[in-house]
């Protein structure tokens, strides 16, 4: 019955414990709304039909109808009782939603446009994929570095608003091990429904072995790409996939590997390419050393003074026709992996061998741009409370 | 409401045709003339609004980029949004048929203020030109709601469509303060409160709210203005603001606003289901009544937009049960116009055919309204497209069903000609066909877990949004129809009498179209508006 009516309101499976309740509650609510809804206008039609009008003429009269006290007042009675049942059955559920419960495991979320950065007790971080165990409660707590956003787990029934400057908590417990869709579900800019990430929930043994160092591979397969998911923007066909970074891939060989493997992890390739197709930012491939012209018109040359500079102050040097978009990486990047970024352009500084025409950018020219306002203390004070150790 | 012994000798010289310049027009003090300009101009901005929303549906039409880029479908959202809510439905019912019908049913020669109410008009087209060059400009992409901190840095200028809105506030205030005026002081000699037709109800309803949230919405307007072109900082935290303040402010206006979309409605139907069953309302007081306890729960209820914005736990119970209180009142409403019909003499014709329209989109739209209201359910739903669908059904397909109830219902006494009954039949089929085909497959995409606002979605969704894209073409071909002939039936249409629907309320007391003072002698109120148990008279 419960799978009938799931499937038949096209309600995604539930993962977490609350889902089945909420689903009970959903089922009952609805069912109600149409049968409602359904007899009112049905009876509407029916009079309409049954007292249609034999004559048109001037002289038709109706008798003067008018309701009984008892009538409406039974009607409206029936209705308040409905309605605060519905209430009570909900808020009480509600209450179950949102007060997390005692116990629970932490994990200290990040979001900024456009993704999640999820930070452990333990000291482990990834970005785009929460990996928790099975059946044990997880409390999250969360906050934005730039817009509201709000992190939405249709399988769980949950949903919170992350807000810049302040912290929320939201807590689940996945009843089984799967690997289940994440959403922001507050609009929140131009690649607002790229946004996504994965809940992995691995059986206990598996996720301490996932945090002692194993990757996260060898427990599942993650489906390609976000969205499953091509990015964005109709620049072209194929996009990069979308960050899905696990830091624990194989010890990287060189710097440029390097670069590459944390440019996926921290989400530039989800804006950068590097096969010379310029997306929501430049591409990366021919980019080092060459004559670069900004948005209010002077030129510079693409040095690491000024690459490094545009990974830590974005808004102020934009090439001239992209969208001014590009989050901050101040305090996200450590020197090393900067440095690791700036080995990877300059391993591409050739384009390749047959440049593919470029399209016109379809983000038109920024206006001379003023808006980055986040505080570099104050965004170092936010990422050093997000990465867990200090609990708010 | 009089008895008047000349009214159908005097129909040659009626408010259309006494003077024929476009300055005449333009610098006319006549609500009649106001009125008409007024759907005029909110029918352009429906069609306009609803081109967009064609596009939208369209783009929905593959799971990626099918005709514009992402830039551009935040924009046209965002635009769809702001002249639905602003530019159609808030003005629609009270500045068009309102203007034009509320004196009439009172008795009045004019409004209580002919100046202001002009103004009115010339200050919405101030603001609908900002907006429109806003667009032109540079566009906004921050939804309709303006969330900041987004709406403050958003490198889109956001400014002048909120200036526009600002504008747009004014005109509403104005329109307020004119029909309260002219109901407490206009009324004919005779006439009181609990005499007047259903539809004054309604409109004083709606004026009380009109001025009592739209300064509200004035100010947040102007602070985001403040914060996006100035800088000020006011909803950034990492300056010490508060981007939640900005919410519960916005929706302390934007919530009432639902009901100032609504209750105009209400009044049309309230007057097409007596006429059409000619017979009296089943509670007439129960519909007045019900109409102030919209309006002033209608205040209490704002928090429902936020479960999950984080506000606490307690205040979320207290907005939800509140939220319940106006469904009670709504319900009170929907059971009167359905007991109206009983024992009637019912004339099943294309207002009736929109007014059954009304009622299923309501009453399904505000039963999902309760749903969402029981908390829990929310939390899953917020945000999703089963919030859009909610609200399409209840305040979009209940106003515009109504708006169009009213369209063919009043037709022949603006224009003074009677539309075509069949096409009027095809036209209202196909719109409630294609309104129930676009929307109600999002109520499924919502429970699926879509969420509103997104570019690209999952592929599993795509069937449902085929459909209701394919709705949406039935839905537009629909609006098209009912376009095409009325205005077809203004050069070809019968002529209309003076009361085409044997109705006893007050407009149809006059000539079709009416002449220029309303009526030919100043009436006095004899009979009362719904007094079926009584034969006609005839002037």
């Amino acid at each position: 019955m419960n799978d009938f009516l799931r499937r038949l309101l096209y309600l995604p499976e539930q993962a977490s414990t609350v889902a089945m309740e909420i689903d009970t509650l959903h089922y009952f609510v609805i069912g109600i709304t149409m049968l409602g809804a359904t007899g009112v206008f049905a009876a509407a039609l029916w009079w309409s039909i049954r007292y249609r009008a034999r004559s048109e003429a001037d002289t038709v009269t109706t008798p003067e109808v008018r309701a009984g006290l008892v009538v409406e007042g039974g009607l409206l009675g029936f209705l308040v009782v409905l309605f605060v049942v519905f209430w009570v059955v909900g808020f009480h559920q509600y209450l179950r939603v949102r007060v997390p419960p005692k116990g629970a495991m932490t994990v200290y979320v990040t979001a900024k446009q456009w993704m999640w950065k999820f930070a452990y007790p333990e000291g482990k971080q990834t970005i785009n994929t929460l990996v928790v165990p099975a059946n044990r409660d997880v409390l999250l707590v969360m906050t934005s570095r730039d817009v509201i956003h709000s992190f939405y787990v249709p399988a769980f029934r949950i949903k919170q608003d992350v807000l810049p400057g302040r912290y929320y908590n939201a807590w689940f417990r996945a009843i089984r091990p799967g690997t289940y869709r994440t959403f922001c579900a507050e609009y929140c800019g131009l690649m607002h429904s790229a946004m996504m990430a994965d809940v992995v929930a691995l059986p206990p043994d598996q996720y301490q072995l996932w945090l002692e160092g194993e990757p996260l591979e060898s427990f599942v397969t993650l489906p390609p790409g976000p969205g499953r998911t091509r990015v964005a923007t109709d620049l072209s066909g194929e996009f990069p996939p979308y960050p899905r970074g696990i830091p624990e891939a194989s010890p990287p060989r060189s710097m440029a590997e390097w670069g590459r493997q944390v440019a996926a992890e921290k989400g530039c390739l989800a804006c950068h390419t590097l096969d010379g197709q310029p997306h929501i930012g430049p591409t990366w491939r021919g980019l080092w050393y060459r004559q670069t012209t900004l948005a209010d018109g002077t030129t510079l040359v693409a040095n690491e003074a000024y690459l490094t500079r545009s990974m830590m102050d974005p808004m102020v040097e934009v090439v001239a026709g992209y969208a001014p978009v590009m989050p901050t990486y101040l305090g996200l990047l450590d020197p090393a992996e900067v440095g690791a970024i700036l080995e990877l352009i300059r391993s591409i500084a050739e384009p390749l061998p047959s440049p593919s025409r470029y399209p016109e950018p379809l983000v038109r020219p920024p206006p001379p741009y003023r808006l980055d306002r986040v505080d570099p203390a104050r965004a170092e004070e936010f990422l050093r409370e997000g990465s867990g150790r200090t609990p708010p | 409401m009089m008895q008047p012994e000349r009214t159908a000798e005097v129909a040659e010289k009626n408010y259309l045709n006494c003077e024929t310049t476009i300055w005449s027009w333009l610098s006319t003090k006549d609500h009649k003339r106001i009125g008409v300009m007024f759907l005029v101009s909110v029918t352009l901005f429906l069609l306009l609004g609803g081109a967009i929303a064609l596009a939208i549906r369209l783009e929905h039409l593959t799971p990626d980029a099918t005709i514009m880029s992402a830039n551009m479908y935040n924009q046209l959202f965002t635009l769809h949004g702001v002249m639905m809510v602003w530019l159609f439905l808030i003005p629609a019912i009270p500045a068009g048929f309102g203007n034009f019908f509320l004196p009439i049913m009172l008795g009045a020669k004019d409004v209580a203020f002919p100046r202001i109410n002009l103004a009115t008009l010339y200050i919405f087209w101030v603001g609908a030109i900002v907006i429109v060059l806003g667009v032109l400009i540079r566009g906004a992409d921050t939804g309709w709601t303006f969330y900041p901190p987004y709406s403050s840095v958003t490198y889109t200028k956001a400014t002048a469509i909120l200036v526009g809105v600002f504008i747009l506030g004014f005109s509403t205030i104005l329109t307020g303060i004119n029909f309260i005026t002219t109901i407490h002081t206009l009324r004919a000699k005779g006439m009181r409160f609990m005499d007047m037709p259903l539809f004054a109800w309604a409109m004083y309803g709606v004026s009380v709210i009109q001025i009592l949230g739209t300064p509200v919405l004035g100010i947040i307007l102007l602070l985001v203005i403040m914060d996006h072109g100035f800088d000020w900082g006011i909803f950034d935290p990492a300056r010490g603001g508060d981007p939640i303040l900005f919410q519960h402010v916005f929706w302390f206006y934007s919530h009432p606003a639902v009901y100032i979309m609504i209750l105009p409605p209400m009044g049309v139907v309230s007057e097409v289901v007596a006429t059409m069953a000619h017979k009296n309302p089943l509670s007439y007081k129960a519909i007045a009544y019900s109409t102030f306890g919209i309006a002033f729960a209608g205040f209490l209820t704002w928090g429902h937009h936020m479960f999950v914005s984080g506000m606490s736990e307690f205040s979320a119970g207290v907005f939800g049960i509140l939220s319940m209180f106006v469904a009670v009142f709504s319900a009170i409403k929907v059971f009167t116009w359905t007991g109206t019909l009983y024992k009637g003499s019912v004339w099943i014709r294309t207002p009736l055919i929109y007014i059954f329209a009304f009622l299923f989109l309501f009453i399904f739209g505000g039963m999902t309204g309760v749903a969402v209201a029981a908390t829990s359910l929310d939390v899953h739903w917020h945000d999703t497209y089963f919030v859009v669908a909610h609200f399409h059904f209840i305040m979009v397909g209940a106003s515009l069903t109504a708006f169009l109830a009213a369209l063919h219902y009043w037709w022949p006494k603006i224009t003074g000609r009677m539309y075509f009954e069949g096409w009027g039949v095809a036209g209202a089929v196909l719109v409630f066909i294609g309104f129930v085909g676009t929307f109600f497959p999002q109520f499924l995409l919502g429970n699926g877990g879509m969420h509103r606002r997104y570019y690209h979605y999952s592929e599993e969704f795509q069937a449902l949004n085929v459909l209701s894209t394919a709705g949406s073409w039935v839905l537009g071909l629909g609006l098209l129809l009912v376009l095409v002939t009325l205005i077809w039936s203004l050069f070809t249409g019968e002529k209309a009498p003076a009361n085409p629907w044997n109705s006893r309320s007050f407009e149809w007391l006059t000539p079709s179209p009416p002449p220029k003072e309303n009526f030919p002698e100043t009436p006095r109120f004899v009979r009362g508006a719904y007094d079926y148990h009584l034969p006609l008279e005839r002037p």
